[in-house]
């Protein structure tokens, strides 16, 4: 490893200026590349410092600025050495629930410095993230892009072993996953877990018959045909697809764009992981199929940073196509050409908010756009663009393949086709399920051995949190509609621990442009973290159905606009939790808390607080213990 | 109907307004006052403020991106409009440390217009009394950032002489805050002070050298409250 060499040394200019310059001419100084060049930079020096957003600037021509809002935006992206090896570890719900918090300690006491530090040889950062979308197989961590799955503290005690000693990370991995988690390109550990097959994905398919299929037909019949199966986007929102494409065709323009969403974020969700792994070239031809179908020329997958370890598994599969003249120039010999790029995000959930999508591929801060204009008018580089799900473009090749009508089958009448869900939680067996939609709450429950249960999240902290009463629901877009996460949560867990996790990844996600999302996320965490400490009375309560309906009214994209979910939906089905929680005897209690007050002037003195720390969080704490006084 | 127009109704009211105008300024121009803060003048709307937020068809939109339509019913003035919009600015209060009685801004700032005009004697929510630090190195301007609002006026507004950005916005989330190149020598230019001062809504940015010149009483909101008739 390279940057190993660099240990200690200290970063000289001219030395940084040079490789930067080899970097950026790799890319030909590209504006749009900006968030590429950013992650390789990140990637050889483990850190992004004041001095190299300059140089970066100053050879890309941008206004400086401009670079050091892209640089800081993303959470893999970082000012400060992230260590040469960076240890990111998942804390979403579900990892909660698997052990995550023991293998945070294991890391702690192992490597030496709390989390968010970097050791002071720069060997090995700590650092923690959002889901990663592993949540059949947690705890999981990152390790400088590469996943390990189930995790112990024993193994943590190896693998920081092995990262004192420079083991190559590929060396540290433990059994390979099935499938092709196993292959060269690959090389995970990582397991599919398919659980549930069904007609459309994971079955036998010959690549490049749905192209063959869809040049028979003509491009307006493609678009006829997706509007008849009634085939709505996959990634949680349902637009109709055939309409999104047939806007984007009557869009006029010198060139089109296909985009394929697999900035994979809500937590829960993995099954787009899944079908990368398994079935890219169906994906792949599903979008050269609509590029076809728009008459685009070029097609972009915007792949989340957490998936970097696919990315060569997924450029061999597109080498492939192209030979196979699946992709590239004159498609089978006729006159259609369509090639598809991998962009690679960095970290930001907001960046599956399409317009947040294209405004990363195009090298930007992840932030969504206003509308009007629509993508389909005005996408990427401000061309007509269709941005669909990982999922959609599946169904879309299937679709061409086996007819409108064999797709309209399955489901109900407005929900058509199948739906691959992404189980996890408590339940015996986590993994994908190909569903018809219409099934409910109670028969999924079944399907994958969940007994005893509390909760399910349908559709990420995004969609909603249904109690038993509800188990009846049907998974369908008129009743209960999902991106495809179903997280259930057993009698033993907590629910406002949940919903605390949620709120909290809220927070952390929000781009921070508009204000309700900002100021609205931050108040609602600290509003359920007063009723959480016992200080809360219904009219906390009732503040929090307030402003949470404001912030989902006056948010300026999908984020803020589901982000109080969470709280909105088990406040209305789990509502004797909060019920037991507030205190009943007065009607208001101020936010300010002695108890805290005690106990920050405390840290601030470096004593120890002698009072109960009931609700407080346990690292608080731990710092407050390191103090050597009493008070 | 003449041509280039629309017909549309903001609170009942039948206005006439440009083909390719905004609800806020279709408002303007007809002289109906919708609450505004990242708006401003010719810049480019961002939206980031949420403060012009209306009701069209039952839908909350922010009146400085969405182009008028034909037949267009716009709710402005309405009790759940109303509430929406302070607990925006209540928001903003909170967010920030604004202590109007010793900021250079207080009677010119339109956050303070605003909260008079909605009669906020103290926020719903409790404040979260973020430590900021001044930016005080630059030469002729203050960058105070516990009082910014993410407005981005300074980014969209501000350039350098040869037209590129010196403000930026930069992290992300609740961390978010601008930033200023201050490698470039525009950023501290007097001139470019003194606009930076005028195109902040709030005190976030105060040229140095000017505090007091015009006595309190005396400035822009004290002779004339924001939302007074034109």
């Amino acid at each position: 490893m390279m940057h190993i060499l660099n240990r200690n040394h200290l970063l000289d200019p001219n030395e940084i200026r040079g490789e930067i310059r080899v970097i950026v001419e790799k890319y030909h100084s590209d504006r749009t590349q900006l968030l590429a060049i950013l992650r390789e930079c990140q990637e050889r020096w483990r850190h992004l410092p004041a001095l190299m957003i300059t140089i970066i600037a100053d050879e890309m021509d941008l206004p400086r600025v401009h670079v050091d809002g892209v640089a800081t935006f993303y959470h893999f992206l970082s000012r400060a050495h992230r260590g040469n090896y960076t240890v990111y570890v998942n804390r979403s719900a579900t990892a909660e629930m698997a052990g995550a918090a023991a293998i945070m300690k294991a890391f702690e006491k192992e490597v030496g410095v709390p989390f968010g530090q970097t050791t002071a040889d720069q060997q090995i950062g700590l650092r923690t993230t959002s889901c990663i979308g592993m949540c059949d197989q947690e705890p999981a961590v990152l390790i400088n892009e590469v996943v390990f799955t189930r995790m112990t503290p024993a193994r943590v005690k190896k693998l920081v072993k092995a990262m004192r000693a420079d083991v190559p990370i590929h060396e540290m991995l433990g059994k390979l996953g099935e499938g092709r988690n196993g292959s060269r390109a690959i090389h995970s550990e990582v397991v599919n877990n398919i659980r549930h097959k069904g007609p459309v994905f994971f079955t036998e398919y010959f690549p490049g018959s749905a192209l063959k299929q869809a040049m028979e037909v003509g491009s307006l019949d493609v678009i006829e045909q997706i509007k008849a199966s009634g085939l709505r986007g996959r990634g949680g929102a349902g637009f109709p697809t055939g309409q999104k494409w047939g806007f984007c065709r009557a869009a006029e323009a010198d060139t089109r764009y296909v985009m394929c969403n697999a900035d994979e974020g809500e937590p829960g969700t993995f099954k787009d992981r899944v079908l990368l792994t398994e079935m890219p070239e169906l994906i792949f031809e599903g979008m050269a199929v609509a590029g076809y179908a728009i008459e685009a020329k070029e097609g972009i997958l915007y792949l989340r940073g957490e998936y970097a370890y696919l990315k060569e598994h997924l450029e061999h599969v597109l080498t492939q196509m192209r030979s196979r003249h699946l992709l590239g120039r004159r498609i089978l010999g006729t006159r259609f050409s369509f090639d598809i790029q991998i962009k690679m995000g960095a970290g930001a959930y907001i960046c599956g908010e399409e317009s947040a999508l294209i405004e990363s591929a195009e090298g930007k801060r992840g932030q969504p756009r206003n509308r009007p204009p629509f993508p389909v008018t005005s996408g990427y580089l401000r061309r007509p663009t269709i941005v669909n799900n990982v999922e959609t473009f599946g169904c879309a090749a299937k679709i061409v393949l086996n007819g409108a009508e064999w797709f309209r089958k399955m489901g109900t009448s407005a929900s058509a086709g199948v739906k691959l869900l992404s189980i996890a939680g408590d339940c015996a067996k986590p993994g994908i399920y190909e569903i018809e939609w219409g099934k409910s709450v109670r028969e999924v429950l079944e399907l994958c051995g969940a007994e005893n249960v509390l909760a399910v999240q349908v559709g990420g902290p995004s969609g909603q949190c249904i109690s038993e009463r509800e188990f009846d629901r049907k998974l369908c877009f008129s009743d209960l509609g999902t991106g495809g996460a179903f997280t259930v949560f057993s009698k033993k867990r907590d629910i406002l621990s949940i919903v605390h996790n949620f709120m909290e990844f809220f927070k952390d996600e929000s781009c921070g442009f508009c204000v309700p999302c900002r100021a609205g996320n931050t108040l609602l965490l600290k509003a359920l973290e007063k009723i959480m400490v016992g200080n809360g009375t219904h009219a906390d309560i009732e503040g929090i159905k307030s402003l949470g309906q404001m912030v989902k009214t006056a948010s300026r994209c999908g984020l803020g606009q589901t982000s109080p979910h969470p709280l909105l939906t088990s406040i209305q089905n789990f509502f004797e939790v909060y019920r037991d929680k507030v205190r009943n005897d007065v009607d208001y209690l101020s936010q300010f808390d002695l108890r805290f007050a005690v106990i920050d002037s405390c840290v601030a003195a470096n004593r120890k607080p002698n009072l109960e720390l009931e609700g407080r969080d346990e690292r608080d704490v731990k710092e407050v213990s390191d103090g050597t006084g009493s008070c | 109907m003449e041509q280039g127009h629309v017909n549309l109704t903001i609170d009942g009211k039948e206005i006439l307004a440009k083909d390719g105008q905004t609800i806020v300024q279709a408002a303007r121009d007809n002289g109906i006052f919708v609450p505004t803060l990242c708006d401003f003048r010719s810049l480019n709307p961002a939206g980031t403020c949420r403060i012009c937020t209306v009701k069209v068809a039952g839908r909350f939109v922010p009146s400085c991106t969405t182009p008028v339509s034909y037949g267009m019913v716009v709710e402005n003035e309405t009790a759940e409009l109303t509430d929406l919009r302070r607990a925006l600015i209540e928001m903003l209060f909170v967010e920030g440390n604004h202590m109007c009685p010793s900021c250079e801004k207080s009677g010119n700032c339109e956050l303070q217009a605003l909260a008079h005009r909605y009669r906020i004697v103290v926020p719903r929510f409790p404040f979260l009394f973020p430590v900021q630090k001044v930016e005080a190195r630059l030469q002729h301007l203050f960058i105070e950032h516990k009082r910014c609002i993410q407005c981005l006026r300074c980014v969209r507004g501000v350039k350098a002489k040869d037209g590129h950005d010196i403000f930026g916005f930069i992290r992300r989330g609740s961390d978010v805050r601008i930033a200023l190149d201050v490698n470039d020598p525009d950023a501290v230019s007097e001139e470019t002070a003194k606009k930076a001062m005028e195109i902040c809504p709030v005190g976030a940015l105060i040229q140095k050298r000017v505090g007091f010149k015009v006595p309190i009483g005396q400035r822009k909101f004290d002779r004339k409250p924001e939302g007074s008739p034109s």
